[in-house]
């Protein structure tokens, strides 16, 4: 049987910033790296683009040969595992091969959840996780005049907004009464909607799909309040859920997720997990939650590195915050850390600031004098550093009048002061 | 091998908040007055002022976090460049930047960062608070990093030996046609004529007396010059092998322009044996044989100044150095090297002594960045047409407290003797100064005839 000593599952920012972090310790030690795909590394970040062609397909991978050929890594392409057995160290790859191992990473990601609707199966629709899925979808482009995305979640909005761009009538239909409920408050979601309106993107908010029905090449949706749609593509992006069923059997604890400690191990002491298949420590509740976003990703995939490279510098988890990024229409928007309703309210001050005309909006959530959470609708602040003085846990003290009121500056000063 | 970078330092205590840095940045790389379209940040902190700007990290976040391959570090000039033609304004990089280095432009409508401006930066160049300075040593670490070390690892010098990165980084640079001479001191001591007939070095080395280096490296040239080869005369030398007890045949070889390099390694004393005085130790310093007790309080005598006996010499060249400034510290090397092919090259090294003037290991090149900054060492080179002059001018030099507190060996000191340090270091500046007017006068009238 093939023998390796770490074993990496997965190819995308968890899994290549673990090679990363077992490389910078141990140079030598065999690495081999599995992905399903039959591409170089690339990251599902950046389909979205491919979809509207602001990226080239071809210019998309994060890592080429050569980096694997000078970090001494066995690359394997199309290799997909459907079994793990932590017990023997081994896993099994879809081609019936085993491969064992020393040390094994899942940084396998996530995949598309599809909602259980009638007459969605039978369709012909898209979904957007794979390099092969965007190319396919960026082909049907010149053809679609109508299209309905299913989810206003971050995926959804990108690709509706790449749709309209192409000159498509694109209907929006979410669930939740606004857009990105995840990482901005009705109001901050609500900007974001009138532009997309203002840009002829039809939003339904509050509104879901009863039943689907083919349509020669497109579909027919009728929603729940009657409404009906037709289109000639429907991409479907209600959310993603970690791939742990092929871990059925392994020994490995599953919840939601790969369940991970402070170090991304898991149950079993020879096994990690990184990025949107783990469910590691949340920052503010403690309670373990999948954190399933880009720079999450990259630290999940550098603590499970060290730790698997026993690097002495090993650090632990900090705890998984909330945040993300996106730019829409030429504007953007910014969430750090968490609302005040997620927050037990003793201690909690919250300062929101909007101005209608620059289309922007600021607010900041501050517990005990710290901060909790900076969301902004093009406002400018710097996300790593509201990041940083959240997971340091950094009392504003005197600065704290003027952080509120200018708070890019003030935290680039708190950031010379605490970690220059 | 790694490679060493340029980068651009900020001295936030000299900072005034001109910010014309930033509308220089502004003006350079989007051809605007907008100071927000500046890569270099400057924010008020307190009373002073703070800087935001791209470290161009070694290990660099914001690179891991994009997902479209925009960003990279360059291997050669250690810029994380970034590729607007990849970009997809997902923001996610200044995510991964706890610096505020990268930021979104919304004049520009994407992310903007420092990109070094191709190894000239407009903000240095712009500041005349003395608050930026564009370092490039990493240079010389490049050229000389691929040169052979001719030390072999594991010389058994004490921990953060400052003698010991002199040896390598000279002897690196001078190359392997060499006959090298250590006298008795700690380098051979630790290891540079080595026993059983094994030495620590990989080129020819020799261990003369304390007497007689000079003398004989004078031979060893003549030698190997008769015989039609260039091989150079090296010495790397202690300052008591060097300003006492070798003096009288350094001061013969220099006189008759014997063509060698001659390095003084300056600890202030006899290290090796003990850490007796020499006529290099500074007044009130403690050594075992200038004790301090009920009635002794150190070093009775001032140091003599050897490295200007030698230009009293005429030397081909002549220069002090310090390894807090290595470019400094690599351009009198060159040119010692240069001087050496046909007369009597100086350069007289100051190397802080861990164990005998007791600081932690750990703050070598401090301790040596606080004497030249302090003007207790002072940078300068001299050659028979130019004359002396400066190559580190000090203007505001940090108080000589902020030097003499960190040294175990100046702990005892009382403000009269303080107040002695104080004079003397006054009177070699206006000594070295002396000798630079001098010469400075004299070039201005060959000027005009």
């Amino acid at each position: 049987m093939e023998h390796t000593h770490y074993l990496i599952v997965g190819a995308s920012h968890a899994a290549l910033s673990a090679l990363h972090a077992i490389r910078l310790h141990d140079a030598e030690q065999e690495v081999t790296l599995l992905t399903r795909d039959d591409s170089l590394p690339y990251s599902p970040t950046v389909l979205p683009y491919v979809v509207s062609g602001r990226s080239d397909p071809g210019r998309v991978f994060l890592r080429d040969e050569s980096y694997f050929a000078r970090q001494k890594v066995n690359y394997r392409r199309g290799a997909r595992v459907q079994k793990v057995d932590a017990e023997g160290s081994a896993v099994e790859l879809a081609d019936g091969s085993k491969i064992a191992f020393d040390k094994l990473l899942l940084a396998t990601g996530a995949a598309p959840m599809l909602p259980a609707i009638p007459g969605l199966s039978g369709l012909k629709f898209h979904v957007l996780r794979t390099l092969a899925d965007a190319v396919a979808l960026r082909a049907e482009l010149p053809r679609v005049k109508r299209a309905i995305v299913l989810g206003g979640g971050l995926i959804g909005m990108h690709a509706a907004e790449n749709l309209a761009k192409g000159g498509a009538e694109v209907s929006v239909v979410e669930m939740q009464p606004h857009v990105l409920a995840g990482y901005f408050d009705a109001e901050a979601s609500s900007m974001i909607e009138r532009v997309f309106a203002a840009n002829g993107v039809r939003l339904l908010l509050g509104a879901s799909v009863a039943s689907f029905a083919a349509q020669g090449e497109g579909c027919r949706a009728r929603l729940m309040d009657g409404t009906e749609l037709d289109a000639d593509l429907l991409l479907v992006a209600t959310g993603v859920a970690p791939v742990t069923d092929f871990l059925a059997g392994s020994g490995i604890a599953t919840g939601r997720g790969v369940l991970v400690d402070e170090h991304m191990r898991t149950n079993v002491a020879n096994v990690w997990a990184a990025g949107d298949v783990a469910q590691a420590r949340g920052f503010f509740t403690g309670e373990s939650i999948i954190n399933g976003i880009l720079p999450d990703a990259v630290d999940q995939g550098r603590i499970a590195g060290m730790a698997m490279a026993e690097d002495p510098g090993s650090m632990s988890y900090a705890g998984g915050v909330p945040l993300n990024t996106y730019s829409f229409f030429g504007q953007h928007a910014v969430s750090v850390g968490v609302h005040e309703g997620s927050l037990d309210p003793a201690g909690v001050e919250v300062k929101k600031q909007t101005d209608a005309e620059q289309n922007s909006y600021l607010k900041i959530v501050l517990k005990d004098g710290r901060l909790a959470g900076i969301f902004g609708v093009n406002a400018a602040f710097d996300p790593g550093i509201m990041w940083e003085l959240i997971l340091r846990a950094i009392d504003l003290d005197g600065d704290k009048l003027a952080f509120l009121r200018s708070p890019q500056d003030t935290a680039r000063a708190l950031m010379s002061k605490n970690w220059r | 091998m790694g490679a060493a970078y340029e980068t651009i330092n900020f001295k936030a205590e000299a900072c005034d908040g001109c910010n014309d840095c930033m509308t220089a940045c502004a003006q350079a790389k989007a051809q605007s007055e907008d100071q927000l379209q500046s890569r270099i940040q400057i924010v008020p902190s307190g009373d002073g002022f703070e800087l935001a700007i791209c470290r161009q990290c070694g290990d660099p976040e914001c690179v891991l976090n994009c997902p479209a391959a925009a960003l990279s570090k360059n291997a050669g000039s250690g810029v994380i460049d970034w590729d607007g033609s990849k970009c997809v304004n997902c923001l996610l990089c200044t995510v991964g930047c706890a610096y505020g280095g990268i930021a979104y432009d919304s004049v520009s409508s994407h992310v903007i960062k420092c990109d070094m401006c191709d190894g000239a930066p407009a903000c240095v160049k712009a500041c005349n608070a003395g608050a930026l300075k564009h370092i490039t040593t990493g240079r010389i670490y490049n050229e000389v990093g691929n040169l052979e070390d001719l030390f072999e690892p594991g010389l058994s010098g004490c921990q953060g030996c400052n003698t010991e990165l002199i040896m390598r980084h000279t002897l690196r640079r001078i190359g392997p046609e060499v006959v090298l001479a250590t006298p008795p001191g700690c380098i051979p001591g630790m290891g540079s004529v080595g026993y059983n007939g094994l030495t620590g070095t990989r080129v020819p080395v020799f261990h003369p007396l304390l007497t007689n280096t000079a003398s004989m490296l004078a031979g060893v040239r003549r030698f190997y010059k008769r015989s039609g080869r260039d091989v150079m005369a090296v010495a790397l030398a202690g300052d008591g092998g060097t300003a006492d007890v070798g003096f009288q045949s350094l001061s013969g070889a220099a006189e008759r322009g014997e063509e060698m390099l001659y390095i003084c390694v300056d600890n202030e004393g006899y290290m090796n044996t003990g850490m007796q005085r020499s006529g290099c130790t500074p007044y009130g310093a403690w050594t075992s044989t200038t004790p301090v007790g009920e009635r002794a309080h150190g070093k009775t005598q001032d140091a003599k100044n050897l490295p200007l006996l030698m230009v009293m010499h005429n030397c081909s060249y002549v220069a002090t150095a310090s390894t807090a400034f290595m470019e400094d510290l690599y351009a009198k090397l060159d040119r010692a090297i240069l001087a050496a092919k046909t007369g009597f090259a100086y350069l007289h090294i100051y190397s802080p002594c861990t164990t005998g003037w007791r600081f932690p290991s750990d703050q070598n090149v401090e301790v040596a960045r606080k004497a030249v900054e302090s003007n207790f060492v002072l940078l300068w080179e001299f050659n028979p047409q130019d004359g002396l002059q400066f190559t580190h001018p000090v203007e505001n030099a940090r108080p000589i407290d902020e030097y003499l507190e960190v040294l175990g060996k100046y702990r005892h000191l009382d403000p009269d003797q303080i107040a002695h340090i104080e004079r003397t270091l006054a009177n070699n500046l206006a000594r070295i100064r002396g000798f630079v007017a001098a010469k400075g006068t004299a070039s201005v009238e060959a000027g005009r005839a």
